[in-house]
């Protein structure tokens, strides 16, 4: 008993706190945004803002559970829970229904099961098992490829049911490796690709490759005298093939992909397209002014002007009613989550914690800054959930997984 | 565990703060400083409003117009908008309903939204919504909306144009790339489906400014957004509608089709299917109803039997059993066959079933269509000996006839076309193991036997011999109406056989002499020089199907015509007439006097087993 004590005495309250009052947050904005006048009570299971509650009480269970069994169930057992994941994303891609063009849910009857979701987190614990184990470096080659295969699996099975989002959440694992020792060119030139391929969109290009070659250019010539010009020199020659090349591919690719895809990009980039979603996003957003319309007194997130508004756009909702103030609190709230599990990442001394600290900075990361990206129109339209406030029993879950798993680590560290 | 890299956490540290302010400066633009934003969202929402195109017209070959738009109006309801005090005596009055509808009605709108329109009466005629439009304010919460349904003034043609009715659900996701929504109209037959994508036009949307009560508050930044519907392309036809309606009228209380086709340009001018009935019936409200009716009539006259039937071919598949073979060499045109009155192979009982002087040569074969003629010009088409084997010889001759368009479908224009038979060599190996020999499928030689062609694909076999070597695809549009210009069809493709042109003449010869001296005499023409072939197709299931091909003129013939009355015994007796009066009637206008009591003859002749379960002919009393 007194054991038992002493462990909960370590969990970090803040962290979990701040979680929660996210949680909380998103719960009574489900039930803004869905709020449905014929089913007033926030408990009501016929509605979102109901059964949202019941995966709260579902996730505060799981949460007990997690704080009194051996955080070993999660370390030792991790390639297994990969193995079951990876299984049903197989079984989803064969089985299951077709929802808003995406093939990824399991139905249960009472719940649609979205195995995608939880190979974030399966992902995220073989990831951190195999990295932990001895001798095992990202310098070396057969080890970062064995990383990479570990992610591109379930990357590719998502894929292939269509669900684009979720898929790119998989690439926010190169933050943890990068922590690890991958090379920080791999992050400058996944930067730079991202760069090129805005401003490919944009101008035409042969533009950017007269441009580049202006730009290094001159960066060569500044160059001249150095010792090992000949170096810089072949590779910027190579850079600028490379580069060309690329920004003709993007090109390319865009006029392949389809119309939907297209628009969400164009719209991104101001250059018109069907750009509906975005339009009443800034337009919900924009009611809100400094301070909100107040609690259930938003117009434009409400009825049908716009979809997934208890979901993917439910960030709208609490710009609507709350204003610049709430969307700063829940922006602050974040920030801080994020630099509280990174502190606590650090000071993991299991190499396993550490590792997976990171890996679920990275994906929430991701999700916090392409959810509210798309929202506030800085991002194309990617359906992904934000962390702990969209309704939906899989992600809640799987967030709620995430980051209570890595509190439990975290009471433990100083058992080792 | 040593740790080089302590330091790389300041990466996403750097990422998440950075992208934290970007995105606070943006929010603080979008809610504190951009007025222009702000003024516009006070309070307002954008409604699109999707303003419908209207269809492509439909014209036949002499640019008559056949199928065109009718504007219908729905009546909306949007229950918590209606007030307690309405007067509903007058509103039952104004609408034509009594208080059940009403309520019934409304109980249905209330369970789909309290808050939104729902449809309250579907496509009220112009006058009764005029009416009910100048006191349409006393009704709050009722609102009507425009829609246009097809019209087809000759009320002919309904399997070949089609009908258009509500999308469904695997439909919307089907053609996802136009955005159908729930509600719209979409082809469902004919070419109304086949052409969709071309009559079908571009909808427009109107963004305009709504309230949070849904009232309109003007258009949404002046219109920047909207779009202007754009018209469905209109389309002309192959058809010739008058001859289409001659024909349904010739094939009334009769089961069986009608397929003319111009030879030499592939153009459908009928395509007749009986039983049929009035395509008005499938369009307004009553659609579901009458869809039901015709869905279960005994006769299935949803049934497109001039593409979708299946017959032998009879008899007149001895003109390309004749050309097939004169080709191979199996047989010259002085081919002579004593005929007996019987086909001497033990054990079968192989009978001519016409009483006639020998044929001496192919054009007296085909005239007195002798059995006998045709068993043995078939045999000796399958054991020419420079083949060495049936496999071989066989194979040649399945190619020979599936080049005139038969075992395939040969793609016209509208949807369900069935692919008929010509059996293979491996479906005899499977059949009899490798013991087949010519008189073990000697059947074939007189189009018995496996042999299933549509009506279509017997027309178009003979479009090969009206052109003397060619067919076109057989299509019913001929041109589309694309940017305001109307351009030709595509997709009509010519196929060449390698039959040599002087083989033809001899066919054609026989193919006229059937019509002045043969079986076929009672349909004479005067003035046309009519070429044709009947036929008797064996039915497993009842009495033989009456079959007719021909063409004519001789020379440089205008139409090609197939007619199948199902039983209705010899092709002599109904087809061949019913065939010629509508050459007679395509060529000349008007039926000659002297043929006028053919043509009530064929008019009033019914042939229907069994009159109950005819739900098509209690739809025609619809047809004023």
């Amino acid at each position: 008993m007194s054991s038992r004590l002493e462990k909960k005495g370590n969990i970090d309250w803040t962290t979990l706190m701040i979680y929660l009052v996210l949680v909380f947050i998103g719960w009574i904005t489900v039930y803004s945004a869905g709020y449905h006048p014929e089913d007033p009570g926030i408990f009501n299971f016929k509605q979102t803002y109901g059964k949202q509650f019941v995966w709260m009480c579902f996730c505060t269970l799981m949460g007990v559970v997690i704080f009194n069994i051996d955080s070993k169930f999660f370390s030792s057992l991790a390639f297994v829970y990969y193995g079951i994941s990876l299984v049903l994303l197989l079984l989803v891609y064969f089985t299951a229904r077709d929802i808003n063009g995406a093939k990824a849910w399991i139905d249960l009857g009472f719940f649609r099961l979205q195995p995608s979701e939880f190979c974030k987190f399966t992902t995220a614990l073989a990831l951190s098992k195999f990295l932990s184990e001895l001798n095992i470096t990202l310098e070396n080659k057969k080890h970062l490829i064995t990383t990479l295969f570990i992610i591109l699996i379930p990357f590719a099975l998502i894929l292939l049911q269509h669900d684009m989002g979720s898929a790119l959440v998989f690439t926010s694992f190169v933050f943890m490796m990068h922590r690890l020792g991958l090379s920080s060119w791999v992050i400058i030139t996944g930067f730079y690709l991202i760069f090129l391929s805005v401003i490919a969109l944009i101008v035409k290009p042969y533009l950017i490759i007269i441009g580049l070659f202006v730009v290094f250019g001159a960066v060569i010539y500044f160059n001249l005298k150095k010792r090992n010009f000949k170096q810089i020199l072949n590779f910027f020659i190579f850079v600028w093939l490379a580069s060309g090349v690329y920004v003709f591919s993007v090109d390319y690719i865009f006029n392949k992909l389809e119309k939907h895809q297209k628009d969400r990009i164009n719209v991104m980039l101001g250059k018109g397209g069907n750009d509906w979603n975005i339009r009443q996003s800034r337009i919900a957003l924009g009611s809100g002014q400094l301070l909100g319309k107040g609690f259930l007194k938003g117009t434009q997130s409400k009825g049908n002007f716009l979809p997934a508004k208890e979901t993917d756009f439910i960030f709208c909702t609490i710009g609507e009613e709350w204003g610049f103030l709430g969307c700063f609190i829940v922006i602050g709230l974040y920030v801080i989550l994020l630099y509280r599990i990174i502190a606590l990442a650090e000071k993991q001394k299991l190499k396993f914690a550490k590792i997976y600290g990171y890996c679920i900075v990275g994906i929430i990361y991701f999700h916090f800054f392409i959810n509210i990206g798309m929202t506030v129109g800085l991002v194309p339209v990617i359906g992904i959930p934000l962390p702990g406030v969209s309704y939906g029993g899989s992600s809640l879950i799987s967030f709620t997984l995430l980051i209570l798993v890595f509190l439990k680590f975290d009471s433990e560290r100083n058992k080792y | 565990m040593r740790d080089f890299y302590t330091n790389r956490k300041i990466l996403l540290q750097g990422l998440i703060l950075g992208s934290a302010i970007v995105f606070l400066l943006k929010l603080f633009y979008l809610q504190v400083i951009d007025e222009k934003n702000r003024e516009l969202s006070k309070s307002n929402a954008i409604k699109e409003i999707v303003i419908y195109p209207t269809r492509g017209l439909i014209y036949d070959r002499n640019n008559e117009l056949i199928v065109y738009n009718q504007n219908l109006f729905d009546i909306l309801v949007t229950p918590n908008e209606v007030s307690d005090t309405i007067n509903l005596p007058k509103l039952y009055n104004l609408l034509g309903i009594d208080s059940a509808y009403y309520f019934s009605q409304m109980k249905k709108a209330k369970r789909e939204s309290k808050y939104k329109a729902s449809v309250f009466i579907k496509q009220l005629p112009l006058e009764a919504y005029i009416k009910f439009k100048e006191h349409m304010q006393e009704f709050s919460g009722f609102e009507g909306q425009s829609r246009t349904i097809r019209f087809y003034p000759h009320r002919s043609g309904s399997l070949v144009l089609g009908d258009i009715g509500e999308i469904d659900s695997s439909q919307i996701k089907k053609f996802s790339d136009y955005n159908y929504l729930s509600g719209d109209y979409i082809g469902k037959n004919g070419i109304e489906k086949f052409y969709e994508e071309y009559l079908r036009g571009e909808r427009g949307i109107n963004s305009i400014l709504v309230d949070a009560l849904s009232r309109k508050k003007g258009s949404y930044a002046n219109g920047k957004y909207d779009r202007d519907p754009i018209a469905g392309s209109d389309i002309i036809t192959s058809l010739d509608i008058d001859l289409q309606a001659y024909g349904e009228e010739l094939l009334q209380n009769k089961v069986g089709s009608v397929v003319a086709i111009e030879p030499n340009t592939g153009e459908i001018l009928a395509l007749v299917s009986s039983p049929t009935f009035d395509p008005n019936i499938l369009t307004g409200r009553e659609r579901g109803r009458n869809f039901n009716l015709l869905n279960t009539d005994k006769f299935k006259p949803l049934y497109n039997r001039a593409i979708q039937g299946l017959y032998a071919p009879g008899s007149t598949f001895k003109a390309l059993a004749a050309l097939t073979a004169l080709k191979e060499g199996a047989i010259d045109t002085n081919f002579s066959y004593y005929c007996p009155g019987y086909y001497p192979i033990p054990g079968l009982r192989l009978r001519c079933s016409h009483r006639h002087p020998p044929a001496l040569n192919v054009i007296q074969g085909l005239t007195h269509s002798c059995n006998p003629y045709f068993w043995q010009t078939f045999r000796n088409t399958i054991d020419l000996p420079r083949f060495g084997n049936i496999q071989k010889s066989y194979q040649v001759w399945y190619d020979d006839i599936v080049a005139f368009g038969l075992n395939q479908k040969l793609n016209i224009d509208i949807p369900n076309e069935k692919k008929g038979n010509v059996p293979s060599r491996d479906y005899f190996n499977r059949m009899y193991g490798n013991y087949w020999k010519s008189s073990t499928i000697i059947s074939l030689g007189i189009g018995q036997g496996e042999l299933l062609v549509t009506p279509l694909q017997l027309a178009n076999s003979y479009c090969v011999i009206a052109n003397k070597g060619y067919y076109l695809t057989p299509h019913l549009v001929k041109k589309i109406k694309i940017n305001g210009k109307f351009e030709d069809n595509q997709k009509v493709l010519k196929k060449q056989l390698d039959i040599p042109e002087y083989f033809y003449s001899p066919i054609i010869d026989g193919l006229e002499n059937v019509v002045n001296n043969g079986t076929a005499k009672a349909s004479k023409i005067p003035d046309i020089s009519l070429c044709g072939k009947t036929g008797t197709a064996q039915n497993p299931h009842g009495d033989e199907h009456s079959i007719f091909v021909g063409f004519a003129p001789k020379h440089r013939p205008k139409i090609v015509i197939v007619c199948i009355v199902e039983n209705a015994g010899t092709g002599g007796s109904y087809a061949a007439p019913i065939s010629s009066l509508m050459i007679e009637k395509y060529l000349n206008d008007t039926i000659a006097a002297k043929r006028k009591p053919l043509e009530k003859r064929m008019l009033e002749a019914v042939l229907l087993s069994d009159t109950s379960q005819i739900h098509h002919q209690l739809l025609k009393t619809t047809k004023q």
